[in-house]
């Protein structure tokens, strides 16, 4: 069977990576077996019905949330809460915590279980009070070394009144703006939803991963329906054209791996999910944990500043 | 529970155009081509601010004679073989063919009371204004110029936000303009934006809220998410300046509201402050 295009672009970018050189202290080893093993998975480009599976499961209602994750895997955990302003958005939560025998800070978006969680929550839709609690969090973790992890899950920034007074797109904005100063390493895997300015927020990072069934997408499946078939009921074929699936944002170099879950899904193994996401972060971290500060500022930049397509 | 829509790319068009393109939506004052543009394109009964081409908006801004574009030959490719109702593709040529521009932005060198700066102006009639590939990678370009060049950059934003079409690269559009932005200031240099109508969703949430200084026209729609978006998922009442420049002003999300034959002396102003 020919290789799919897919297939070959994602061997140019091995072969890319067999080629650049090594730089002090960076693994490249590790990245090469993970694509590899990823290109051995992926041998054929996901159908519609398997791009909208992924969109089920990324929104699956037992799915293991950020702080199911946190549960699991760090030790000592502190919540910090607020942004030293106007408030505590219970849609971003943030804190410290022990990830091996590393101390890192996360942030992550947080749904809700039950229906007082989820309007507690938000739904895991943060008012700008939330990327300021995220922003000051960044801040901390500079000032003292520690690693960043943040977990994306969030169907989008809040659209209200409120959030719009208190400045949604600005604070979105300045997130990234922060992210992007940051002199220690930033892992953000995509664990669920990852919508829009919402989700971008807090994923300026240099590695970018994404579990096996979340999405990462500019609009939702609906909101694309909506507006471009003038009928919401089209989210499937939207998510078609779309593709917000793992296996097209790892093709065009948005994320840097995919962390695979239990067969089924997250859902169906909280405990095996979170083993694999912890792994994953920690090898990714390690790779990072050398690297300079000024050099991970700059690869972050560079990095991010390559993405599109254009002729 | 309902699904709720965010979007980057919000849906909220501008008012449904009025019968010709030179009345006046508010008022309905028509004017005949010259008289607009020696106005402005500003309407001389009521004020209204009718939408300006991007070149228009830059020999508005610029020196005459002292603007040279840049990549203005940066095409737009269809990464995801889109196709919807019509192809991408179908709706790129319309759009070029329409507006003669090749993507909805233009970037380039000039000069503003003497003293030199680099542009990046958007338009709204290529595609909504819509921030793809192209669009990041322009405005990138003209932070890296300005940063090379030792001059202050002026952006004029007028964009829907992110283009649906790229899917997942058009908000990586977000992060790379951050990025850009970020260089351009640790080069030491300053970039002031002038937000016109509309400056909404994956623009806002980027490059146009990282300003030194952040100036807006009058009536201006200045929003995350749009009126239309926030009112039908949440349900709230909406105030009646709701996401417009006036509010964004009293919120303290911009410096200065200014009329547009205020804008040129204005940023003269900055820039011999920034010199």
């Amino acid at each position: 069977m020919a290789p799919s295009e897919h297939e070959l672009r994602l061997r140019e970018r091995l072969s890319r990576l067999r080629n650049v050189p090594l730089l002090g202290g960076a693994r490249l080893s590790g990245e090469l077996e993970r694509l590899q093993r990823q290109l051995d998975r992926i041998q054929q480009e996901p159908t519609s019905d398997e791009i909208w599976r992924s969109v089920e499961l990324a929104r699956h209602p037992e799915r293991p949330y950020t702080l199911d994750y946190v549960g699991a895997l760090l030790d000592d955990w502190f919540e910090l809460h607020g942004d030293r302003g106007d408030g505590d958005d219970g849609a971003m939560v943030a804190g410290l915590g022990k990830l091996g025998d590393r101390t890192i800070a996360l942030v992550g978006q947080q749904k809700g279980r039950d229906i007082q969680e989820r309007t507690r929550r938000q739904f895991g839709m943060p008012y700008p009070e939330g990327y300021k609690k995220a922003m000051r969090v960044f801040e901390l973790a500079d000032r003292h070394g520690f690693p960043i992890v943040s977990l994306v899950d969030t169907p989008g920034a809040y659209p209200g009144v409120a959030a719009e007074q208190h400045g949604q797109g600005g604070a979105i904005a300045s997130s990234q703006l922060a992210m992007a100063r940051l002199a220690v390493p930033t892992v953000a895997c995509v664990i669920g939803e990852g919508g829009s300015g919402g989700a971008i927020a807090i994923a300026l990072a240099d590695r970018v991963l994404m579990q096996e069934n979340a999405i990462y997408s500019v609009i939702s499946p609906e909101g694309c329906a909506a507006i471009l078939w003038r009928d919401a009921g089209e989210a499937k074929k939207a998510a078609a054209a779309f593709k917000p699936d793992a296996a097209h944002c790892l093709e065009l170099g948005v994320v840097d791996g995919i962390v695979p879950e239990p067969a089924g899904g997250a859902h169906t193994d909280h405990q095996e999910a979170a083993r694999m996401l912890g792994e994953s972060l920690r090898e990714a971290i390690d790779e990072l944990a050398d690297v300079p500060g000024d050099e991970l500022r700059r690869r972050r930049r560079a990095k991010f500043r390559s993405l599109g397509v254009f002729a | 529970m309902s699904k709720i829509d965010v979007s980057i790319e919000t849906d909220d068009k501008p008012a449904p155009p009025p019968k010709h393109p030179n009345t006046c939506p508010q008022c309905h004052s028509h004017y005949r081509d010259d008289e607009l543009e020696r106005a402005q394109w500003v309407c001389a009964q009521c004020g209204h601010h009718f939408p300006m081409r991007a070149h228009a908006r830059i020999a508005s801004l610029v020196d005459e004679g002292s603007f040279h574009e840049e990549s203005a030959d940066l095409h737009s490719e269809d990464p995801l073989g889109f196709f919807d109702l019509r192809p991408y593709t179908e709706r790129l040529a319309e759009a070029e063919m329409s507006t003669g521009l090749a993507d909805a932005i233009v970037i380039g060198q000039g000069e503003i009371e003497g003293r030199g700066c680099e542009l990046a102006v958007m338009d709204f009639a290529f595609m909504g204004g819509s921030m793809g590939s192209v669009v990041g990678e322009k405005f990138s370009r003209a932070c890296d110029s300005a940063a090379e060049r030792g001059v202050p950059l002026i952006t004029v934003t007028s964009s829907g936000g992110a283009r649906m079409q790229e899917g997942i690269l058009s908000l990586m559009q977000l992060p790379k303009t951050v990025c850009a932005v970020e260089d351009l200031h640790d080069a030491g240099q300053a970039m002031i934006v002038v937000m016109a109508h509309p400056t909404t969703a994956g623009v806002l949430a980027s490059f146009a809220s990282l300003g030194d200084v952040l100036l807006a026209e009058p009536g201006a729609l200045i929003a995350f998410t749009g009126p239309r978006v926030v009112e039908q998922t949440t349900r709230e009442k909406l105030p009646d300046d709701f996401g417009l420049a006036e509010q964004n002003l009293r919120f303290g999300h911009l410096d200065a509201i200014l009329e547009r034959p205020q804008i040129r002396p204005t940023l003269g102003r900055l820039l011999r402050v920034f010199g």
